[in-house]
């Protein structure tokens, strides 16, 4: 028997959001994300990794998934674990290329000014900085969960 | 994309005065690094110590505006926040640019 069961999901998040597709938009996004997640008192490096991670995931949707021409919708869900902060990102843009997660190696650094990448950097950075990352195409969805170490209780366990 | 410049000996330095460059407005910026330095000294300092966040289209506007100098100038970079900092030396884009402690520091450099 195959059921939905392949679909990811994120049990009682503490933040959802849903924003059309755009650049500010995602602005707006990484806001309201970072102010929901206050009750941690993050400190500074734990909450610019969870917003650049956000921002580089967000940005690969409006930019791949949907592009200029087909604007959508983006849901964001955050749940505060004891493990750290689990997202599911969702759309229902295209799929990434051949329905996989790019593996996210960094760009080589040329010592040639004029064949310095400028970009490519953006799955590196997710990969890197995130744990658990999983993509499945599931009813037409983008679904894509990673897990962001941060906000740690450290009396668990 | 809000960006100031000023003269300072040999150097241009441009002064970014909004808080993120990010993929909402990393063409902008790329675009006004272009038409600021477009001519001028051979060095330019890039002052980032307003910029609270940058992501990866933002670094890559960065790196763009290096290469728009040509290979007779140079891009240095100051005053990088913590935050803006560990993007650079994530993806060892810290080893491309020379950085400085902020504009002051970067001025003093070059004089020295």
């Amino acid at each position: 028997m195959t059921t939905s069961a392949t679909a990811l999901t994120l049990d009682a998040p503490n933040i959802l959001l849903t924003f059309p597709s755009g650049e500010f938009a995602v602005r707006e996004a990484l806001t309201a994300v970072l102010s929901g997640l206050d009750f941690l008192s993050l400190d500074l490096e734990e909450s610019g990794a969870v917003e650049l991670v956000l921002a580089e995931v967000l940005n690969n949707v409006v930019e791949h998934a949907y592009g200029d021409e087909t604007p959508g919708w983006i849901e964001v869900g955050c749940a505060h674990r004891p493990n750290g902060l689990h997202f599911l990102v969702r759309d229902e843009g295209r799929p990434l290329p051949d329905g996989v997660l790019p593996i996210g190696q960094r760009p080589d650094i040329s010592d040639v000014v004029d064949a310095l990448p400028e970009g490519g950097f953006g799955w590196f950075l997710i990969q890197d900085l995130a744990k658990d990352v999983q993509y499945r195409r599931h009813d037409g969805l983008n679904l894509l969960s990673f897990r962001i170490s941060v906000g740690i209780d450290h009396r668990v366990n | 994309m809000d960006l100031k410049t000023e003269e300072i000996g040999d150097a241009r330095i441009v002064t970014v005065v909004e808080n993120r460059i990010d993929a909402a407005v990393a063409i902008k910026f790329k675009d006004r690094m272009r038409e600021l330095t477009v001519d001028g000294p051979k060095r330019v300092v890039l002052d980032l110590s307003a910029v609270q966040f940058i992501d990866s289209s933002g670094l890559g506007a960065i790196v763009a505006s290096m290469k728009q100098l040509g290979g007779a100038r140079v891009l240095e970079l100051a005053g990088l926040s913590p935050t803006v900092e560990k993007v650079f030396r994530l993806t060892r884009m810290d080893t491309v640019f020379k950085l400085h402690q902020n504009a002051k520091a970067a001025i003093a450099a070059n004089a020295g």
